[in-house]
């Protein structure tokens, strides 16, 4: 391919204050519309902002999650433009002085692992949101979503592929999660990713002419959007046209993008500086404050779980995904001191159940606890490998403790030599064929014993014990 | 039938309605009169000067009598507050929960708030009586009062000129005996130029002393409530009451204010007024030089020295007010589209169109061309050269005053080139109305405290103002200079005859 491409993603993530960025309205989400609305957030004459400072804290977590560079000083400004979901017709947000600028985020997008430039992390307010009539042409305004803050991370134009763009987001995602600023919700809106993507010849330097695009509401619909934006654009240059720059909207049905606003239509947004707000100061106190509060960080937490707990890269990778599922990971391995076998029982038995999705740890019926109990009864005995996997699916199901599915299906693991060699002798004295052969050379033939035990123990039958009193019981009769 | 009153010194026995907060706070103490026979003594005057002065917007009889009986419960009951009972009015663009509050506009005509602005929650603590909404230019853009939705306010002292502005209704109301004070707010000298032209005293606090929270915002960073009152001792009382810090206004700067009731009585000998060049060179009316130059001789034989300076760049004051504040002008009036209250266009065809008619019926010419001039100045390319521009020359105005500050207590001027004018005769000439305010924008530019006292009275009989300007926070200075003036001066007690 001749063509390489040019993506810069501006991400949009809610925060997750109790309250909205510039009063005092809850911003709890399903509320009857405009319940969440006060004289501030509706945009009545004369009220006046003031600022939420969890948001500017949240804010700062992320841009330090994010290696950014924090301005003692940054100011708000105005973002002036007529909409019915925008009270004010401005929107409160940042221009010239953002609260961090300069940082980057690492992905791995499959080729081993690269920075991306993050260019700023300013903070703003939400809109709200129009509904409009099914029959009439009547459009109503819910003000609920109207001043939940929100952060806007801006990146660098450094992504050169989908694939690219999608770990850069999943990687913003996951330390919006870790740090517990956003719920990271994509269909409740609660992140949402803008693309500006533009192509050129490889080895070129300067930029061609780019495209925004919107509306790419999954991890997913961002990598189609891409992709089709860059063929169109490719193709449009193959033929000897011209890219437009303009907005485009992305078409989840049809997986297309269709032209929105022209470069001509583009608003001009006037910004300046808000003169109700006063200009932010975040000192180097703040500053240290929030970094030493910082929680680890999910590519910190792989690489430890690589090198400390010799927990292999991809598992790591799944493990550290998202916070939850490291958490529960972690909450397991304290309680059962085998990281490696935790971690195998949650990257096969779990999240074969969570049908890959590791989203789902946090409503998991098993908790930590449940786990490891599990694993320390297969670890001593009680219950062979094999059997806790059939629990496990039973815990699962009903969100049992282990050792009540144990006792209630009777699956104690029958480890007792005397029991098991009465039974060890019924087998081969009802095999006498059987046992001829092996003793003639055929040891293979004590797998077929071993099923045969374990056919009569309905599968409880340690193992370990049965391959023991086995070779005895056979050297016995070879003896004979 | 109304006599003019030349006020207590002549032994005249002056109606309720005639006197000052002070002195009726005293009554009320004393229990000669009670809150409701002041509220109805001015309710009465309003029936009988408000037709040839339309001072107010919308009166509530009705809510400041129940105002006026439940103050002479505090009052029996002991929990009286210095202005407990006083009846006031305020300037239309303070929200007022429950009461129509329409900025002066056709776009807020039916505009009920649904809060109090933090004044007016004050006003209530205190006990005080609100008559009514007074007057005000649209947007408080004017200085006359002429562009009000409502039709103009007559100057009591002469009904064909016009009472100056934005907040000429509270003024007039103060003047002709239709409120015993009053708040306006002042964001290029919307308090000091009326109170000039109407013969009252007027103060602009520093920014960031009185809350701005439930103030209709004009231009945000200008933007001032403060006191009218017809002598310096009541201005001491509103501004002991609404001055100080509030948490839903952050431009509001947490500090602890004086009893600025303190200063009424401190002397003055040994201070410094300065007298900026630049002003006095504009002078060019001989009444107004006149009457600068009698106030100087009545601060000098209170032995307060003078001293000449000068503030280079007050001459690009004008200029600079004229883009900061339609820039943020256009952003705050953005939010009347008819959308969510307001007027609202009947007929439209979708939404942008609704935009457009809305806007274009509500709002009055002078606001018109304020938001057009401001959605210019920030548009993409413009920004620099104007916004960012006069931003800095409003720097060098606040850095001027500092400079001048070291060398004087207070700059002392004339609040208006000349006394008031014909109603029509600026109307429609917008750089001579605006040149009105050439003595009190550097004031709002520099974010300092202003205040206006009669100063005398031209040939023809009219009010003319003097000005003083102290440094940020220091209104106390201004009350004690103002008092000592006051003290020597019976112009503050001359009343319009109506």
């Amino acid at each position: 391919m001749k063509y390489e491409a040019v993506i810069g993603l501006e991400v949009h993530a809610q925060l997750l204050t109790d309250s909205k960025a510039f009063c005092s309205c809850t911003t709890r989400f399903g509320a009857e519309p405009n319940s969440n609305t006060c004289p501030i957030c509706q945009g009545m004459p004369g009220v006046l902002p003031v600022l939420n400072r969890k948001a500017l804290e949240f804010t700062v977590r992320m841009a330090l999650a994010c290696n950014c560079k924090i301005n003692e000083f940054s100011r708000f400004a105005r973002k002036n433009y007529y909409y019915p979901d925008l009270p004010k017709n401005y929107q409160i947000s940042q221009y010239e002085l953002p609260v961090a600028e300069h940082g980057w985020a690492e992905i791995d997008a499959g080729e081993g692992p690269r920075r991306i430039g993050i260019t700023r992390i300013h903070m703003e307010e939400d809109a709200g949101k129009l509904i409009h009539d099914d029959k009439k042409p009547l459009s109503y305004v819910d003000l609920n979503r109207t001043g939940i803050p929100l952060i806007e991370i801006v990146s660098e134009p450094e992504i050169r592929t989908p694939e690219e763009a999608s770990a850069y987001l999943r990687a913003l995602h996951s330390i919006l999660v870790y740090l517990k600023i956003c719920d990271g919700n994509m269909e409740e809106g609660s992140f949402r990713c803008d693309a500006n993507v533009s192509i050129r010849h490889k080895g070129e330097t300067r930029l061609g002419v780019k495209t925004e695009l919107k509306n790419m509401n999954s991890f997913r619909n961002v990598q189609r959007g891409l992709h089709y934006e860059i063929e169109r654009q490719t193709a449009l240059l193959e033929s000897g046209d011209r890219v437009l720059q303009e907005t485009r909207l992305f078409d989840p049905s049809e997986g297309t993008t269709a032209s929105m606003r022209s470069k001509e239509q583009a608003h001009d947004y006037r910004y300046f500086p808000d003169p109700d707000l006063l200009p932010l100061r975040v000192g180097p106190e703040l500053v240290e404050k929030i970094r030493k509060e910082l929680p680890e960080l999910p590519m910190e937490k792989k690489e430890r779980f690589i090198r400390d707990l010799g927990i292999p890269p991809y598992d790591a990778g799944v493990l550290t995904a998202s916070r939850d599922m490291a958490e529960y990971f972690e909450k397991t391995v304290d309680l059962f001191q085998n990281p490696k076998s935790v971690s195998n029982w949650i990257m096969t038995e779990l999240m074969r159940e969570l049908k890959g999705d590791e989203t789902g740890i946090t409503n998991c019926p098993v908790s930590p606890h449940q786990l490891a109990d599990l694993l320390k009864l297969v670890d001593n005995g009680t219950v062979s490998g094999k059997i806790a996997k059939t629990v496990f699916e039973q815990m699962y199901a009903t969100g049992s403790n282990p050792i009540d599915i144990i006792n209630e299906k009777g699956l104690l693991q029958v480890s007792d030599s005397e029991e098991l060699a009465a039974i060890i002798g019924k087998v081969l004295d009802d095999n006498p064929g059987e046992v001829e052969k092996c003793l003639s050379g055929k040891t293979k033939l004590i797998g077929f014993f071993v099923g045969q035990v374990m056919k009569a123990t309905r599968g409880k039958a340690n193992p370990a014990v049965v391959n023991q009193i086995l070779s005895d019981e056979l050297a016995k009769r070879s003896k004979k | 039938m109304e006599k003019p009153k030349e006020g207590l010194k002549d032994g005249h026995v002056s109606e309720l309605y005639e006197m000052t907060a002070t002195e009726l706070a005293e009554i009320l103490r004393t229990k000669k009169a009670s809150s409701v026979q002041i509220t109805e003594s001015v309710l009465n005057r309003i029936d009988h000067v408000e037709g040839k002065v339309h001072a107010y917007v919308t009166l509530n009889p009705e809510s400041a009598l129940d105002m006026a009986r439940e103050a002479d419960r505090k009052i029996a009951a002991g929990d009286a507050r210095p202005l407990t009972g006083i009846p006031i009015a305020v300037k239309d663009n303070m929200c007022v929960k429950g009461q129509r509050t329409t900025c002066g506009s056709k776009i807020l005509a039916n505009f009920l708030p649904p809060y109090d602005a933090t004044v007016i929650r004050l006003l209530r603590d205190e006990g005080m009586v609100i008559l009514g909404s007074a007057n005000m230019d649209e947007f408080a853009m004017g200085s006359s009062t002429e562009t009000s939705y409502w039709g103009p306010t007559h100057n009591p002292w002469n009904t064909d000129l016009i009472p100056g502005g934005s907040s000429g209704g509270s003024v007039a109301a103060v003047a002709a005996g239709e409120a015993i004070v009053a708040l306006g707010s002042d964001t290029g000298g919307s308090i000091r130029l009326p109170a000039c032209f109407c013969g009252v005293t007027g103060i602009k606090p520093t920014y960031g002393a009185v809350s701005r929270y439930g103030l209709v915002a004009y231009a945000s960073s200008l933007d001032q409530i403060g006191p009218i009152s017809r002598d310096v001792s009541d201005l001491a009382l509103l501004l002991n009451l609404i001055c100080g810090y509030d948490p839903s206004d952050s431009t509001s700067v947490p500090r602890e204010y004086p009893d600025f009731t303190a200063f009424l009585t401190k002397p003055v000998g040994g201070m410094t007024l300065g007298l900026p060049k630049e002003f006095f060179s504009k002078l060019e009316n001989p009444d107004v030089e006149r009457v600068i130059s009698e106030a100087r001789k009545v601060f000098e034989g209170l032995e307060v020295k003078f001293v000449d300076l000068s503030l280079p760049h007050l001459d690009y004051g004008i200029a600079a007010y004229y883009i900061i504040a339609p820039c943020e002008a256009s952003s705050n009036l953005a939010r009347y589209d008819g959308v969510k209250y307001g007027h609202r266009a009947e007929n439209f065809t979708g939404m942008i169109d609704m935009y457009c008619r809305t806007r274009a019926e509500g709002f009055g010419p002078e606001v018109k061309r304020r938001i057009m001039l401001g959605t210019y100045a920030l548009s993409s390319g413009y920004y620099d050269a104007y916004y960012l521009k006069a931003a800095k020359i409003r720097t060098l105005i606040t850095s001027d005053f500092k400079r001048a500050f070291e060398k004087c207590d207070a700059v002392f001027c004339p609040t208006a080139p000349s006394p008031a004018f014909k109603i029509g005769e600026k109307i429609d000439d917008p750089i001579q109305m605006y040149l009105t305010d050439v003595f009190t924008i550097p004031v709002n530019m520099a974010g300092l405290p202003g205040i206006a006292i009669p100063g005398g009275f031209s040939m023809g009989g009219l009010p003319i103002g003097l000005q003083l300007i102290a440094p940020h926070f220091e209104e106390a200075r201004l009350v004690q200079l103002s008092a000592a003036f006051q003290k020597e001066t019976d112009h503050h007690l001359k009343r319009p005859q109506l």
